[in-house]
């Protein structure tokens, strides 16, 4: 493997843990979308300094940049506090907003400035180890590593500093109130983590294909666990899967790396969808058709104890006649019977249905409850 | 003579795109009162990204760019990722939200990855990703305009047929529910008309700021009635207004483009609604509260005054 795509798939990693990380808190407080509208909204603040600057990965620009994030906040918050407009529609109506104004100040001065709107918009991971960090002349590797390891490092800091005041933030945010901790603080904290994640990332994945990497593994994550911690470390670890497979993905088709990182995540997130155990859809199919038996041995036990040992039980428990009684279909009868017969809760006396000490006590069991 | 007609024909060019994006900003706001009014206002921009592969793959199977095949193609990945993000909520603990962002990047992400590819084969005419993000209204033609009234109109007959079903699952979806009404098929026909909306509007504004044409002129209606009737209408209004004078302002100077200019004038119009808007608005609010402020001043004076005055 060469250097440089070594240091690809190493940025990848860091950039896909370092937005996996804040995204867990994002995906559980439901303000995902947030992130959507902040990846949009920096735009005005990248394009004001980058004319200033006239470099993509100076700490201004990033600093700025950040700086509009949070100011989106900070208005859809003000928005959503008149009362007049919903939380959804307080997102939908500042980050277009703020997205024109920096597609225009763009074309306006397009002739001035070599400022890439695609670069912005989509990234390219590719060129990322072009961009070297040298300091006295020694060639210490690419920049937006350094830059995404920090971002990592600040966001782990972050995160193992307030860890329970996140939580408990995140779960109970009134009790956290009570506390005395402060939640707006909290919920600040995070949104500027967040912003900074984000623009620390779109150099590399883009504006729109960073929401990817912020929802796609914490959500996945989401499915297969129900443990603060366990999430955060399974979200990195997802993470990490998406892009190098990502990166394997777009070498072996020749395509957009941050695109192919994107299908990835939508792969890993079917895949999970379907299979994760318990919340899979093929588990809760499973759940539903064993429940559908157990509840149908369940009402035949029943019947039977209602007429043992009565005059009528001779009619009522004979295996051609289950299906009137109980009505139900004459097929669906005989597979009920089986199921019961092959959990030893009747046993078959020629024609008659006789219940074991087994099924008795479960169907005692089942009116008691 | 000369410059007469080339003014003419500037002007032939400006009415054409004014008349296009009036009817689209009339169109997607009367069918953005809907997804407003459901809290569901970002699921215009999640539909608007989810079409790039629509469009990607209808180009790579046709190998045409006709707009209608394109459309076509949007609007069928636009409506899966709708379904998806529809059944993710339905079966799964994950949020409206989550489900929303993973589907609009991760579809948009395949886009880029199918994009990508058709460069690679190196076709001179593919369709540009960036008039897909951004839309050219400029490139409107007499044709489009005739697409967006007719399709446009359509979906907007389409709610008016449905009128009591979608204003039910809108303010009551339980209890249109136990009404015997289907809400899912309810939910799906509403999601597919705003799929028409989104589709018809990604060449005139672009994907990015298709979202912004739902959610705007919905949201200024909303502060001037209480009364779904009007409020469709008022945000058809505001549509065409914004779609018009956003038009005139970009026509105005050199470089200033089209869609986002739209979106600001639709900005503008929210702004001037939640703060001067009869009743709700903000100055109103104020207003209201000098009022009962100063009304509550007088009786408690009153009040005080009173038995001073028995006494003397």
């Amino acid at each position: 493997m060469l250097q440089a795509q070594l240091e690809i798939q190493l940025i990848a990693i860091v950039t896909a843990v370092a937005c996996a990380l804040p995204g867990v808190y994002l995906v559980l407080r439901r303000m995902t979308l947030m992130s959507d509208a902040i990846s949009h909204a920096i735009l005005p603040g990248i394009v004001l300094a980058f004319f200033l600057t006239e470099s993509l990965s100076s700490p201004l620009l990033i600093l700025a940049a950040a700086g509009t994030g949070v100011l989106t906040v900070v208005f859809v918050e003000l928005l959503q506090r008149t009362k007049l407009v919903k939380a959804d529609a307080a997102i939908g109506l500042t980050f277009p907003a703020l997205f024109s104004i920096g597609v225009i100040l763009i074309s306006r001065f397009a002739g001035n400035v070599h400022l890439d709107m695609d670069a912005v918009l989509l990234g390219e991971l590719a060129y990322a180890p072009l961009n070297r960090l040298t300091v006295f002349g020694y060639n210490l590797g690419p920049v937006s590593l350094y830059v995404m390891g920090g971002i990592l490092m600040l966001s782990l800091g972050f995160i193992l500093l307030f860890y329970k005041e996140l939580k408990l933030a995140t779960f109970d945010a009134s009790l956290a109130a009570t506390l005395g901790f402060a939640p707006v603080l909290i919920h600040y904290g995070l949104m500027t983590l967040v912003s900074v994640t984000i623009v620390g990332a779109f150099d590399a994945v883009g504006s729109i294909l960073v929401v990817a990497l912020i929802a796609g593994p914490p959500a996945t994550a989401y499915l297969m666990t129900d443990r603060l911690s366990r999430m955060l470390i399974l979200s990195a670890v997802i993470g990490s899967v998406n892009a190098v497979s990502g990166y394997w993905l777009a070498h072996l088709f020749d395509v957009s790396i941050a695109g192919a990182i994107a299908t990835m995540t939508l792969l890993v997130f079917g895949l999970i969808f379907l299979c994760a155990p318990n919340r899979g859809l093929i588990a809760i199919a499973r759940r539903h058709a064993r429940q559908r038996w157990e509840f149908a041995q369940t009402m035949l036990v029943i019947h039977l104890l209602n007429h043992e040992g009565l005059p009528e039980a001779e009619e009522e428990s004979a295996i051609a006649n289950l299906h009137e009684h109980l009505s139900w279909d004459p097929t669906f009868a005989h597979q009920v019977v089986r199921y019961a017969l092959n959990n030893r809760c009747v046993l078959q006396e020629e024609t008659q249905l006789v219940l074991t000490e087994q099924g008795r006590s479960m169907a005692r069991q089942a009116l008691v409850q | 003579m000369e410059t007469l007609n080339i003014l003419n024909r500037l002007d032939y060019t400006l009415m054409i795109v004014a008349v296009g994006a009036a009817l689209l900003g009339t169109v997607s706001g009367a069918l953005g009162t809907y997804a407003v009014l459901r809290r569901q206002s970002l699921l215009g921009d999640a539909i608007s990204h989810a079409a790039l592969p629509g469009i990607a793959i209808a180009f790579l199977l046709t190998g045409s760019k006709a707009p209608l095949i394109l459309v076509l193609g949007a609007a069928i990945a636009g409506w899966l990722g709708t379904l998806l993000i529809m059944s993710v909520v339905r079966l799964t603990r994950i949020k409206y939200d989550s489900a929303l962002g993973i589907v609009l990047s991760t579809f948009f992400g395949f886009g880029l990855v199918l994009h990508t590819l058709i460069q690679r084969t190196g076709n001179a005419n593919q369709a540009g990703l960036d008039t897909f993000l951004f839309g050219q209204a400029a490139t409107i033609l007499a044709r489009d305009v005739w697409t967006i009234g007719i399709l446009g109109g359509v979906a907007i007959i389409v709610t008016f047929v449905f009128w009591k079903e979608l204003k039910l699952l809108v303010f009551d979806e339980g209890f249109a529910a136990s009404l015997g009404f289907s809400t899912r098929a309810l939910d799906i026909l509403l999601t597919s008309l705003l799929v028409i909306a989104i589709v018809l509007g990604l060449q005139a504004v672009g994907a990015v700021l298709m979202s912004a044409m739902l959610v705007a002129p919905a949201v200024a209606a909303r502060q001037w009635t209480n009364r779904l009737s009007v409020m469709m209408l008022l945000a058809g209004g505001f549509g065409a207004l914004a779609g018009v004078s956003g038009t005139i302002v970009s026509s105005s100077a050199a470089r200033i483009p089209t869609g986002p200019t739209i979106v600001l004038c639709a900005t503008v119009v929210v702004g001037f609604s939640i703060v001067f808007a009869a009743n709700h608005g903000l100055l109103w609010d104020r207003m209201r509260q000098q009022r009962n402020r100063r009304n509550l001043k007088v009786e408690m004076d009153g009040l005080f005054k009173q038995p001073q005055q028995g006494n003397d």
